[in-house]
């Protein structure tokens, strides 16, 4: 699947494009085929976010993940600061980056 | 330490309300992200991995009490209750708000700090010697001519758009404690036959992609002259640096492609046209600003007996100590590398503590290092102790200075974005595996110091045993290096052979060090072994 993703302008949060707007949660990402550049085109145009691109990924049954390992960390958090993470109740969160 | 004077704090007020009006205009639209993008990058504030990081200038290292304390207090305001002392002596804040940016930029000039020079192809925050002014073996502070060069490079209007960014280091003394040949440019101020005070200059020096060590261009600049010969070093870089190759654009590659000699004969043709010029400023103002940097009024016949009889004290004086100039003093370093830690990290509560030990038995001051730990520069012997105890109790008592478990890393991937792999759990699971102080005597010094990229932040080509995170088709992967070394010795450390993942570099690590351990003469470091029998034995046990 093609996920976009990017930052909010105001508080840098790391998005994901949910079809109808902006999620902090990568499962919650669409697949937006061949339309990412137009959505990132439209939503920087109105300054919801910033500094966005399209990425790989895919759906599988634990949700969304991204492909490469970098944008594992981006939609988790610091794995070295799981407190500080989307998910810090949970101590094996870190090895989904993996 | 330096005091602004009204022209400094103006400037720094200025450059806030300017990028107030920069953000209102961002976030209004009247500026597009490209546009905006070099603005706030002059200001210090860049797009990371998670959010917008702020990084901070602390001009060589230096910080009072006052200044240390709002550094926590801007920990807990505006970012998550941390802080992250980097290796160019700075701190970066890794979760900013881009419309509270202009608020802590107001925040920081309270206290005589601010964000210029810490980004941009400009000339960078200027670092120096950790133990300025109190280090034994200074023949004179070297702090007093990084300010001068800090004065003379800020907003420099010929210098702002160089051909890459530009970094320069200036020490005092023979031991080298701030990686100076390893800086675009490195003075270090000596002593010549007459007796006086003047700079020699390397030249060219740097790690990145392309790591070199800065020759001598020239021995001995006089002091009236300094600002001059920095001029025409830049001069000519400015001139013919490559602009074309952003991989190939600091000023080592142009030292190295024009020859040492070649690039000396033009700085030499540039500084002579120059010296008619007369842009040196008078001495009087060198001598303005030596002024604030005289010693704090030591106490005259301070003891030099020191209790240690408690054995934890006695190993953290022994690891973390160095001698001062001043009798009955000492040099006290707080390691921010806790046996699993995060290198370089402090949180808001430890940040406030170190200003109010500082406030209370360092005359004020504290220094960051290029190592990314904390040093107390002027304590009396008599409050070691106290020092120390309090800094235990808030999990700053780690006595590893130098020792493998004192890990310079850079941010890695689980904050940059510019890395390739995780440097920060490499660094913890090393520190754990050799965390014992029993593991950490038997070693000895060794330097480890662990980049995520090839841009080596974490100064990897310089450990003794360094390491380099690298994408290896989607996964991450670690070189090992051997040999580097940042001291008055400087050389650059040779990768051992293919790469291993996380948990293999670890090993490798342990591997490396049985190896040291058999092959070790009497009284030899890990550096010291590997220079004397080569890369052969350690290659043998690490790769069959």
């Amino acid at each position: 699947m093609k996920i976009v993703t990017g930052n909010d302008l105001k508080t840098g949060a790391v998005v994901w494009w949910d079809g109808e707007g902006w999620s902090k949660y990568v499962n919650s990402a669409a697949d937006v085929g061949a339309g990412g550049e137009a959505i990132i085109a439209r939503e920087e145009g109105a300054r919801r976010v910033f500094a966005a691109y399209v990425i790989d990924g895919e759906r599988n049954a634990d949700g969304v993940r991204p492909s490469h390992i970098k944008e594992r960390i981006r939609a988790l958090g610091p794995t070295v600061r799981m407190d500080l993470s989307l998910k810090p109740g949970d101590p094996d969160a870190s090895n989904w980056v993996i | 330490m330096y005091k602004y004077d009204q022209y400094d704090q103006q400037m720094v007020d200025t450059r806030v309300e300017e990028f107030r009006d920069q953000v209102r205009r961002r976030l209004d639209g009247s500026l597009t992200e490209d546009q905006f993008r070099p603005l706030r990058l002059q200001n210090g504030l860049y797009l990371q991995l998670h959010a917008y990081m702020l990084r901070v200038a602390v001009p060589y290292g230096t910080l009072n009490s006052q200044q240390m304390t709002l550094l926590g207090d801007i920990a807990d305001k505006y970012d998550r209750g941390y802080g992250h002392f980097t290796t160019r002596q700075n701190i970066q804040y890794n979760w900013i708000k881009l419309e509270e940016t202009p608020d802590i930029l107001a925040d920081l000039a309270t206290v005589e700090m601010h964000a210029i020079q810490t980004s941009g192809n400009c000339i960078r925050n200027i670092s120096s010697d950790q133990y300025a002014g109190a280090a034994a073996d200074e023949i004179v502070d070297p702090r007093p001519y990084a300010e001068l060069l800090r004065q003379w490079s800020s907003f420099h209007p010929e210098f702002l758009t160089l051909p890459r960014k530009f970094k320069i280091a200036v020490i005092a003394s023979e031991t080298d404690r701030a990686a100076m040949k390893l800086h675009d440019i490195g003075i270090q101020m000596v002593r010549n036959a007459a007796g006086e005070i003047g700079a020699r200059f390397f030249v060219g020096g740097g790690m990145g992609r392309t790591p070199m060590i800065g020759p001598m261009i020239r021995d001995f600049v006089p002091l009236d002259q300094l600002v001059t010969y920095c001029e025409a070093c830049l001069r000519v870089y400015n001139r013919y640096g490559r602009r074309d190759n952003k991989y190939k654009a600091r000023i080592k590659i142009l030292v190295h492609e024009l020859g040492k000699d070649e690039y000396t004969r033009q700085v030499e043709e540039e500084f002579a046209h120059l010296l008619t010029q007369d842009i040196e400023p008078p001495l009087a103002e060198l001598e303005r600003i030596k002024a604030h940097f005289v010693d704090p009024p030591f106490e005259a016949g301070a003891s030099d007996d020191l209790d240690l009889s408690d054995p934890d004290f006695r190993l953290w004086v022994e690891r973390n100590c160095a001698p001062h100039k001043q009798a009955g003093y000492i040099v006290a370093t707080v390691s921010l590398k806790p046996v699993g830690g995060i290198p370089g990290d402090a949180t808001s509560d430890q940040i406030r503590l170190m200003a109010k030990l500082a406030r209370d038995y360092s005359f004020d001051e504290l220094r960051v290092t290029h190592a990314q730990n904390i040093v107390f520069p002027h304590v009396r012997k008599a409050d070691l102790y106290a020092v120390w105890k309090a800094l235990d109790e808030a999990g700053l008592g780690t006595a590893n200075l130098d020792m493998v478990g004192d890990i310079i890393a850079c941010p890695g991937l689980d904050y940059c974005s510019l890395a390739n792999a995780r440097s920060i759990p490499v660094a913890q699971k090393i520190s754990e595996r050799f965390g014992s102080a029993e593991k950490q005597a038997e070693i000895g010094e060794l330097k480890l110091k662990i980049s995520g990229c090839i841009n080596a932040c974490g100064h990897h080509h310089a450990g003794h045993i360094g390491i380099l995170g690298v994408d290896k088709k989607g996964t991450e992967n670690y070189q090992l290096l051997f040999g580097g070394s940042e001291g008055a010795d400087t050389s650059l450390g040779q990768i051992t052979g293919p790469g291993f993942d996380e948990e293999g570099i670890v090993a490798a690590v342990e591997t490396t060090t049985n190896v040291y351990l058999r092959e070790r003469q009497q009284g030899e470091r890990f550096l010291d072994t590997y220079r004397r029998i080569g890369m052969a034995p350690f290659k043998e046990a690490l790769y069959g």
